[in-house]
């Protein structure tokens, strides 16, 4: 059976060129970067060639490019290492409702220690309003940290105009960028964003490598105390081969970003219609316009994500789900929740990642699964059958009656 | 969250047995709710030597929901209404080789499905069974007028 991967969002298999580049560096280029000899000198060349080609990316300097273990590790310095750091100057902390666990957790871990956090709610669509985020600011509040794009339903913030407000306060701005990075263009300077998180697994790179931007003149505290590595900020022997295939795989997608984009946005697009069009009780999450170009999230009414995610595993086709079989807890998503789902359809939650190997074929077949896994599952469902028999409202088509938009 | 289903599990959830419904069936009974993630429906065909003949199931649920809604019903068939009460959710679990811990819950449910059925039956035919209760789970009369805004 062909398996169709639809979870890029989750991770990424690595490029082969990517591959290529990193191979080297297990073997006989293994000198440690800190090491005087040529054998040393020259993995600390390469580390410092792939901090270029990465700081080049993202408009920065190479001196504001450190290399971490991955996104968390970056969301997990960035705030509690500023945190620690600026805590003179006051405890307050902005996030949002919507953020990774990496960002949400890390704020929890600072309460604990008396800092103060504001999770701002989103709307309908994910999106968080400039002006609620500006009425959030207060006496004491030292940083924002707001997600570039969200992991699960695709929602593309307002990050330079946040960023910007965050600045006329004086407060420092972080965005974890894991989604985006890579995917959507983008510019620190142009953002104006003081920090900012990526991950090179999920663009095609290797796991257990990511990046945290610090911008020149931003007191943040170190997670990691030891060695003299990253200039002191950052203790660890560098994982070579992981930063090497990072620059590598930054590079790739940098190469044709846009072309990329454009294809997965047609891709996404046409799912998105054949979805509303061929299956009843469809919700689309999130913004459409506000989007990751790789991004589909759908809730299906009547049925639960678990066994929609099984019957397509069992038809060779990968995703993921935001209801709480697969979470491992009794709540779904906090995301879905966010965005005003009741528990009912948030259960029944889709999401396919989009990637650099998924075709129009790909995308029809997963589709055309999914409609015989919904009809399978729903024929099973109680709920659907009291729908059938007029004993229950769909809360879909109340939506609809509603007239919200992305519905079926 | 991967889940590390037996192979009966995946077996009970790829081709549930007794999918469907009963048409004027000798008890019918639903518990769980939707907004837990889990609601199980079993229809019983008991004949007049309290015998049960047929049995039916619609899950709402997890891949484990559907499996022991589907293990529970294969059980039941063919009993006795007394016997019937013997299938526990352990004796299910079993049956199934066994369920993740954080679903064990969904066995349970299967014999509250089972034991609302069954309530159904008693309050219909007017006779009590013995040693059944009814399941707090229940929500058979609740579910039918449910009208979500």
């Amino acid at each position: 059976m062909k398996q169709i991967y639809l979870d890029n969002a989750s991770t990424t298999p690595v490029a082969p060129e990517v591959l290529d580049a990193m191979l080297p560096y297990f073997t006989e280029e293994f000198g440690n970067p800190s090491s005087l000899y040529p054998l040393g000198q020259r993995t600390s060349d390469a580390v410092a060639e792939a901090r270029r080609t990465l700081a080049c990316l993202i408009g920065a300097q190479p001196s504001e490019v450190f290399f971490t273990s991955g996104g968390t590790e970056s969301d997990n310095w960035a705030i509690k290492g500023f945190a620690h750091a600026n805590a003179a100057r006051g405890k307050h902390i902005i996030t949002s409702a919507i953020e990774h666990h990496a960002v949400l957790h890390a704020c929890q871990a600072l309460e604990r220690e008396g800092f103060h956090v504001t999770y701002l709610p989103v709307d309908d669509e994910g999106l968080i309003s400039p002006d609620s985020f500006e009425e959030a600011m207060r006496e004491g509040t030292i940083l924002a940290t707001i997600m570039f794009a969200n992991n699960e339903i695709g929602t593309i913030q307002p990050i330079g105009e946040l960023a910007r407000i965050a600045h006329e306060h004086g407060v420092a701005f972080h965005t974890d960028a894991v989604q985006a990075f890579a995917h959507v263009p983008l510019s620190v300077d142009e953002l104006g964003v003081d920090m900012l998180s990526a991950s090179a697994h999920k663009l095609n790179g290797p796991k257990g490598v990511g990046l945290l931007y610090i911008r020149r003149g931003t007191k943040v505290a170190n997670l990691l105390d030891g060695g003299q590595q990253e200039r002191g900020r950052r203790a660890t022997t560098e994982n070579v081969p992981g930063i090497v295939g990072f620059a590598k795989a930054a590079e790739l997608a940098y190469a044709d970003l846009d072309a990329e984009q454009e294809r997965l946005r047609a891709l996404r697009d046409h799912a998105i219609r054949r979805i509303l069009a061929e299956i009843p009780h469809a919700k689309l999450n999130g913004s459409w316009e506000q989007r990751l170009a790789n991004n589909i999230n759908f809730s299906f009414e009547f049925i639960e994500g678990e066994g929609m995610l099984l019957q397509l595993a069992a038809r060779g086709i990968c995703t993921s789900s935001g209801s709480a079989c697969t979470s491992g807890s009794l709540d779904p998503s906090h995301v879905l929740l966010a965005i005003g789902l009741p528990h009912e359809i948030a259960h029944g939650s889709l999401r396919m990642s989009l990637g650099r190997d998924t075709t129009l074929e790909d995308m029809d077949a997963a589709i055309d699964a999914l409609k015989t896994t919904l009809e399978n599952l729903r024929a099973m469902s109680p709920l659907y059958e009291d729908y059938t028999h007029g004993t229950y409202a769909g809360i879909i088509d109340g939506y609809k009656a509603n007239g919200m938009r992305y519905v079926s | 969250m991967a889940m590390d289903y037996s192979e009966k599990v995946m077996d009970h959830f790829t081709n549930p047995r007794n999918v469907g419904e009963i048409e004027n069936a000798s008890g019918q009974g639903t518990v769980g709710n939707a907004v837990c993630g889990d609601i199980m429906r079993v229809y019983l065909d008991i004949t007049g030597d309290n015998i049960i003949r047929d049995a039916k199931f619609k899950t709402f649920g997890c891949g484990a929901a559907i499996a022991t809604s589907s293990m529970a019903t294969e059980l039941v068939k063919g009993k006795t209404v007394q016997d019937a009460l013997k299938v526990t959710n352990k004796a299910v679990m079993e049956a199934l080789d066994g369920l993740p811990a954080v679903k064990v819950h969904c066995s349970l449910l299967a014999e509250e499905a089972i034991h609302a059925a069954l309530w159904d039956y008693a309050e219909k035919h007017g006779i009590q069974i013995e040693g059944l209760e009814k399941p707090v789970s229940d929500i058979s009369e609740h579910h039918e007028t449910k009208v979500v805004g």
